[in-house]
């Protein structure tokens, strides 16, 4: 054994690896010996070649790629993505260890609970003593109406996460609470996938303990919490509200709510009727009876909460007021997450439950009481100084944070002057050291594990038998050489937690098999009208850009053949694409681009209903629009660019509209692109077919319209307005023409729930059929543009109709 | 004094609302020794489909009326008929502005009338150097806390002007100190956050006042609408006391109170959150008659 610790650390691998004295290091006990459960993965990975682990961490990457894990950070551009940072080294924890930490935070959880409790409830924390007045009540995050309020289901706290560090001596302590709406779950099952990538090898894969038991758990103890529909006579559902695209753990909800299967759902989705909290959906409002709230409480309710949030619901405090409505975890959560409550904690857990914290939290002093303030002064070189009431963790430092005595960011006198006229807003806390693990550093040499700082989240759920622990976990990972908690801020990677057993682990899957063996079908479940509006509006954005692209190509097609930008045709394109907005005098209309972020923006709203690789290709398909800005030429450079954006649009409605199942949500793309479609026939004719349209003008429309071949044997003479009304507008075998998308409508329409009221057809299919009657007995000559015009308009009517309907 | 108390909030929106909800803080309520309600009807027109009574974290009355429907327009109506009991003459009690601080840090009380709840700024009244300054600019030594209060609330009523063009619902408290004009909720919120700022705890009153004044006196500044003025807290034995910087007084007998929180956006009359476009309109009448002049 001896032997083979000293091999490993003569391998090129590990001879830059050198802890830091006085630090604890995850590898290396403080004799040097390698720790025991690191021992195999070590051996495992050092046989591989350096090659072989450049090829390897490029298939983690892929597929985090390929699955779209990107995370975005709040800034002026809110569609800012990142790559995901994975650290391509594991952090391993015996399973043995993982158990004593979460027997320490299961206490922990416990007394959060009571604390909680105690706040909203009689405050004896505070009459008592224990707790200041001051930092409950002049805290933002204590939210007074849900004083007296019993959250349903008995509990306040149904999710949370620990961020925990290693101390020099090796023990855990606490970093800081996670009780508000904790993030980190979804991106942890992620990494592991993309960590199976990378080692998919019996060993280690079936020695890790499986993050899917835990999803399972909180899934369960979610239905189990969701509030009946009281006098609604429905089932309520349980759904997971997010503040929307532009937060930074936006992809993780999405992730999750595709993973549990629950509605993604954002504060306009719901409205409370009578007292409960029901979603907007196509087939009308719907019961929910359970939220796990990824939105800070005080959005959640413009009416009782943050008057300014434009992202909660009008009455949701009524409806948890009156027991409706089970939230995970309940309202004003936050306030637990308070820095200046660390100073607190120790004592009250020991007044709560008689029994000291088994795990400590990170040393903390409140600055309002005179003996503190000065044991911060005294040992100012040891402490970081910074708001009592900072939510954040203890390494997501902002600028008036004074560390060891020095101040960062804005100058002040002293910190003595500090701490005298702020001291009750101020907290200090120790300046911690934290454990090192290895981290991959590449090299021209093949790259080599470097110590590097490291913090793990912990993740826990309620359930009726007591807090679930995910089995592994999310490990931050800072950059070498500096390993106080500061180090944390500088960006650094994310890892994943193994948890190892020294046999191996069951599998468990999320997915419960039925010991019968027989199969059964899960409902199909509702769509929430504005995950309907924005699929609607996703296949008009699209249509109209490949619309517009067809449009510009044939102009510089024209360009190209001719010499003469005077010449009619390109007078007349350039005045139509003008109407919509285009400027043809820039090769890729900035236009386009923007119809294109519409697009993007729609479909970003609903990932959780829609394949990853139609997101990916309409992501490739804006990025490719905008590189092209700038370095294309008109004429003939921008008709071939126009056809690369041709194919690719058409790549992206191949995986979308083959793929997707043919159910509530693919109705209504299709519907948005037929009637999009039909218009812009509609729109193309009424100028290209007009008696006073210049020569060329009906070949033009053909072309645009994609039926040059389909005219030619048809019809097999030249183009005249006949034969051009007759294939693009009246044909119902052309997928080109007007009749055949409108025909379409009909048919999706006709499908929607509630197109028939007793049998008759409603008012959205009164809307359409007569279009489709008239389109089907006209002839050629009988669709003048004025035709063409009335057409326009009750084409708008129906998607008017449809909005009044289904999408408010 | 025995008055009848009315008033009427008509709200129309540009184009019809789908699904509006709104919260009512309008119902003036029973408080000992200050002021007892005969009788109080609040009607809202069209039928709400859903109304429900309430009371907030600070004891007001709330009343939430839903409606299911699109509207265009509402009417909120309040009749009501109330007795203001003369206030008690007192003596000053209070301690100084470092011996308050003393007792504020002993009070160790969550209630919803302990001091606590208005010490720090708070969206519509922050605490900036320049109201702080001011605030300090008008102690003189030895001055007990209520002192301080009323030097400060007269201080910003010689400094302001009453102006009822310069400000809206909402403009900042900063902006209106800044240009030294706004209405009766600038002046509270301005007032309050200079107490804030030198310590003493403070918070905002919703209110009505006397319509017309008793004879040979001037008619009241903020009495054609609802009006608004400070609380603060000046120690544990005289507790909470009230002052009106638009009027440079202690509240008195000509003063009817609806609700009280820590800035306006805990006691506004109507919040409101509606599903549409568009701007809305709201007007406000106001009628504060004495019963028995005799």
């Amino acid at each position: 054994m001896q032997e083979q610790v000293q091999n490993h650390f003569d391998h090129p691998l590990l001879s830059g690896y050198r802890p830091a004295p006085g630090v604890a290091d995850e590898l290396f006990d403080s004799n040097g010996m390698m720790r025991p459960v690191w021992l195999r993965f070590v051996e495992h990975f050092a046989r591989l070649s350096p090659e072989e682990i450049e090829k390897r961490f490029a298939r983690g990457n892929q597929y985090l790629r390929d699955a779209g894990v990107y995370y975005r950070q709040y800034s002026n551009d809110p569609m800012q993505e990142r790559e995901w940072p994975l650290s391509h080294i594991p952090v391993i924890l015996h399973e043995d260890e993982w158990s004593d930490i979460c027997a320490g935070l299961t206490q922990r959880a416990e007394v959060l609970e009571q604390v909680m409790a105690d706040l909203y409830g009689p405050a004896r924390l505070v009459s008592d003593g224990h707790l200041p007045a001051q930092l409950v009540a002049s805290n933002p995050q204590w939210l007074r109406p849900m004083v007296g309020v019993p959250p349903a289901g008995g509990h306040y706290l149904h999710f949370l996460a620990f961020e925990i560090g290693r101390s020099p001596d090796g023990s855990w302590f606490v970093l800081g609470d996670r009780t508000q709406a904790p993030s980190g779950a979804g991106f942890a099952l992620e990494n592991r996938m993309a960590m199976g990538r990378i080692f998919p090898e019996k060993f280690p894969r079936d020695f890790i303990h499986r993050l899917a038991g835990f999803f399972g758990d909180f899934r369960r103890a979610m239905e189990g919490l969701a509030v009946t529909g009281n006098n609604t006579g429905l089932n309520a559902s349980i759904g997971i509200m997010t503040p929307g695209p532009a937060n930074d753990a936006y992809y993780e909800h999405t992730y999750i709510a595709r993973y549990l299967g629950m509605m993604l759902l954002e504060g306009e989705d719901l409205l409370v009727q009578n007292g409960q909290a029901m979603v907007r959906t196509i087939e009308g409002p719907q019961p929910l009876g359970m939220l796990w709230r990824r939105i800070d409480s005080g959005f959640a309710d413009p009416l009782e909460l943050d008057p300014g949030s434009q992202i909660g619901t009008p009455g949701l405090m009524q409806a948890v007021r009156l027991g409706n409505l089970a939230l995970a975890n309940a309202l004003g959560s936050g306030v637990l997450e308070t820095r200046a409550m660390m100073a607190f904690l120790p004592r009250i857990s020991e007044v709560l439950t008689g029994q000291p914290l088994k795990m400590p939290n990170i040393a903390t002093w409140w600055c309002g009481g005179g003996e503190q303030r000065a044991y911060v002064h005294e040992n100012a070189a040891n402490m970081m100084i910074s708001p009592a009431m900072a939510v954040d963790l203890p390494f997501d430092l902002n600028a008036t944070t004074a560390l060891g005595g020095e101040f960062r960011g804005t100058a002040r006198e002293s910190v003595e002057a500090w701490l005298e006229a702020e001291g009750h807003t101020l907290v200090g806390q120790e300046a911690v050291t934290l454990s090192t693990t290895p981290a991959w550093k590449a090299s021209e040499s093949g790259g080599q594990l470097r110590p590097c700082p490291m913090t793990v989240r912990v993740f826990a759920a309620r359930t009726p038998y007591g807090w679930s622990f995910m089995k592994g976990g999310y490990a931050r990972i800072g950059v070498e050489g500096d390993a106080t908690a500061l180090a944390m801020q500088r960006g650094g990677a994310v890892g994943d937690v193994w948890v190892v057993s020294d046999r191996p682990v069951p599998p468990i899957s999320l997915v419960t098999t039925d010991p019968q063996g027989t199969f059964r079908r899960a409902g199909r479940g509702t769509l929430p009208s504005r995950a309907a509006d924005n699929l609607f509006w996703l296949g008009r954005y699209v249509e109209r850009c490949e619309d517009a692209v067809r449009l510009i190509r044939a102009y510089h097609l024209r360009i190209a053949a001719t010499d003469t930008p005077r010449d009619p045709r390109l007078v007349a394109l350039t005045r139509f694409l003008n109407g919509y907005g285009f400027d043809i005098s820039q090769p890729v209309p900035e236009q386009l681009l923007l119809r294109l972020d519409a697009a993007r923006g729609c479909a970003s709203k609903v990932r959780d209903r829609f394949s990853t690789d139609g997101w990916l290709a309409l992501n490739d398909l804006a990025k490719t629009a905008r590189q092209m800005t700038g370095s294309v030429r008109p004429g003939d450079d921008a008709a071939r660019a126009m056809g690369v954006l041709l194919r690719k649009i058409s790549g992206y409605s191949g995986l979308v509209h083959e793929n997707m199942y043919r159910f509530f949500g693919w109705r209504f793309l299709t519907a948005g692109r037929s009637l999009e479609r039909a218009d812009a026939l509609a729109a193309m004719l009424t100028t290209f077919a007009a008696p006073r349209a210049p020569s060329g003008a009906l070949d033009l429309a053909v072309e645009v319209a994609d039926s040059v071949i389909t005219h030619q044997r048809r019809y097999r003479v030249e183009t005249n307005r006949d034969t051009v009304v007759d294939l693009l507008a009246l044909d119902s075998e052309n997928p080109r023409a007007i009749l055949f998308q409108t025909q379409k409508l009909q048919e999706v329409i006709s499908a929607l729930p509630g197109a028939y009221e007793a049998g008759r057809p409603g008012p959205l299919l009164r809307a359409i059929l007569p279009i489709n009657t008239r389109l089907s007995v006209a002839s050629p000559e009988e669709m003048t543009p004025e035709a063409f015009s009335d057409l326009r308009r009750d084409l708008s009517a129906v998607s008017n109709l449809m909005t009044m309907a289904y999408l408010r | 004094m025995l008055y009848d108390v009315n008033l009427q909030i008509d709200y129309s929106y540009e184009s019809p609302t789908d699904h509006s909800r709104n919260l009512l803080r309008i119902l003036p309520p029973d408080i000992s020794g200050v002021q007892r309600v005969l009788s109080r009807i609040l009607s809202v027109d069209p039928l709400p489909a859903e109304r429900y009574d309430g009371l907030d974290y600070f004891g007001n009355d709330t009343t939430s009326v839903v409606w299911h429907h699109p509207i265009k327009a509402f009417t909120l109506k309040l009749v009501s008929k109330v007795e203001r009991f003369p206030p008690m003459q007192q003596l000053d009690f209070s301690p100084s502005l470092e011996a308050l601080s003393r007792e504020l840090g002993s009070v160790r009380s969550l209630t919803p009338t302990s001091p606590h709840h208005f010490t720090v700024a708070t969206r519509r009244a922050p605490i900036t150097p320049a109201m702080t300054e001011f605030a300090r600019m008008h102690l003189a030594p030895g001055m007990t806390s209520l002192q301080a209060v009323h030097a400060i609330g007269s201080a910003l009523h010689g400094e302001m002007t009453f102006d009822a063009e310069a400000t809206d619902v909402d403009t900042p408290a900063e902006t209106a100190f800044k240009n030294r004009h706004g209405v009766c909720q600038d002046f509270t919120h301005i007032m309050i956050a200079c107490l804030r700022g030198i310590g003493i705890p403070a918070g905002y009153v919703s209110g009505f006042l006397r319509t017309y004044a008793p004879p040979g006196q001037a008619k009241l500044e903020g009495a054609d609408a609802t009006h608004a003025w400070v609380r603060a807290w000046v120690g544990i034995e005289m507790g909470w006391v009230e002052f009106d910087p638009t009027n440079n007084q202690p509240s008195g007998t000509d003063y009817i109170t609806i609700s009280t929180g820590r800035d306006y956006d805990d006691v506004a009359p109507v919040r409101g959150a509606m599903r549409g476009h568009g701007e809305q309109e709201t007007s406000q009448a106001v009628d504060v008659v004495p019963l028995d002049i005799a």
